[in-house]
């Protein structure tokens, strides 16, 4: 299947892989999985004192469509509130890069995965 | 209507001597063979084709844990794919032999590491296929689908694993 040229384009250069210390305070670590093709994608996010996203590192192993989302998706997500970036939806992803319906679900994933590194660090805040 | 169990006059379970469901497979393929009703009507040719068709079906799913699984839970209505996996434990293990795999290439005997590493999946496959025994047999159909999701990442990290090892014989 062909890509669009900005999942390429997230592929060949990826964004942001890496990680940031899940013990972290600051830090809210996402991890999900797609059991229909076995993708499994790790989002993680540093908020500031003032609840803008400083940072946000992925790794993602999976299809050229996830990488892209879970790449672009750390790029939107910098310089956000909490509020902001879980109200971003998966076809806003799915718009951006151009994802065949086939690939729909790897934007899911992909909020999926924002959606819980936001929840994890909420739950930190209140111990 | 027939399911794929009925199909070779079994009961529905995940255990299934894979012997004798060949041996049913070939002898049911053979009472719809084509040169059978080469001189049949035409509708008659069409059904005979169209069993043989389902008949390859349903062995190809049952003989297969995963997709025998995968079909036992569609019977009973749940799709895997409905949901995503959230076990955060189970997922970090699953980077973990992701990382591992891709570390295998820059390895200075890499054939070796990959056999221990196809060898440790085929040794999770196992002990998953045992639960699934257990819980099917005991209809714990929640059980079961969790464990059948984990099965397919194992079976999506095998199959890469195959792949890396075409490349480095």
């Amino acid at each position: 299947m062909a890509y669009s040229e900005k999942v390429l384009d997230h592929y060949e250069k990826p964004r942001n892989v890496g990680n940031l210390d899940k013990d972290d305070q600051s830090v809210g670590t996402g991890m999900v999985g797609a059991p229909a093709c076995g993708d499994v994608m790790r989002l993680q996010i540093k908020v500031g004192d003032n609840g803008v996203i400083e940072d946000a590192k992925f790794k993602t192993y999976g299809c050229g469509s996830a990488i892209a989302s879970s790449s672009l998706l750390t790029e939107w997500v910098k310089g956000k509130t909490l509020e902001e970036a879980s109200a971003i939806k998966n076809t806003e992803i799915a718009e951006e890069l151009a994802l065949p319906p086939v690939k729909i679900h790897c934007s899911v994933l992909a909020e999926s995965a924002v959606k819980s590194a936001i929840e994890d660090y909420n739950k930190k805040q209140k111990v | 209507m027939d399911n794929y169990f009925t199909i070779f006059g079994l009961s529905q379970s995940f255990d299934i001597d894979t012997k004798k469901l060949a041996e049913y497979y070939r002898n049911l393929q053979r009472t719809v063979h084509p040169d059978k009703f080469v001189n049949a009507p035409e509708r008659e040719r069409r059904l005979a084709m169209q069993k043989a068709v389902q008949i390859n079906e349903a062995f190809q799913t049952l003989k297969n844990p995963l997709k025998r699984g995968l079909y036992m839970l569609q019977l009973h209505g749940m799709d895997i794919n409905d949901s995503s996996v959230m076990d955060a434990e189970f997922l970090m293990l699953q980077m973990e032999l992701h990382e591992q795999l891709n570390s295998i290439k820059q390895q200075s005997n890499p054939v070796d590491s990959l056999n221990s590493f196809l060898n440790q999946v085929q040794h999770e496959q196992h002990q998953l296929n045992i639960l699934l025994s257990e819980q099917f047999s005991k209809k714990s159909y929640q059980l079961a689908y969790e464990n059948i999701q984990k099965l397919q990442f194992f079976t999506k990290l095998y199959e890469e694993a195959l792949k890396l090892e075409e490349n480095l014989l």
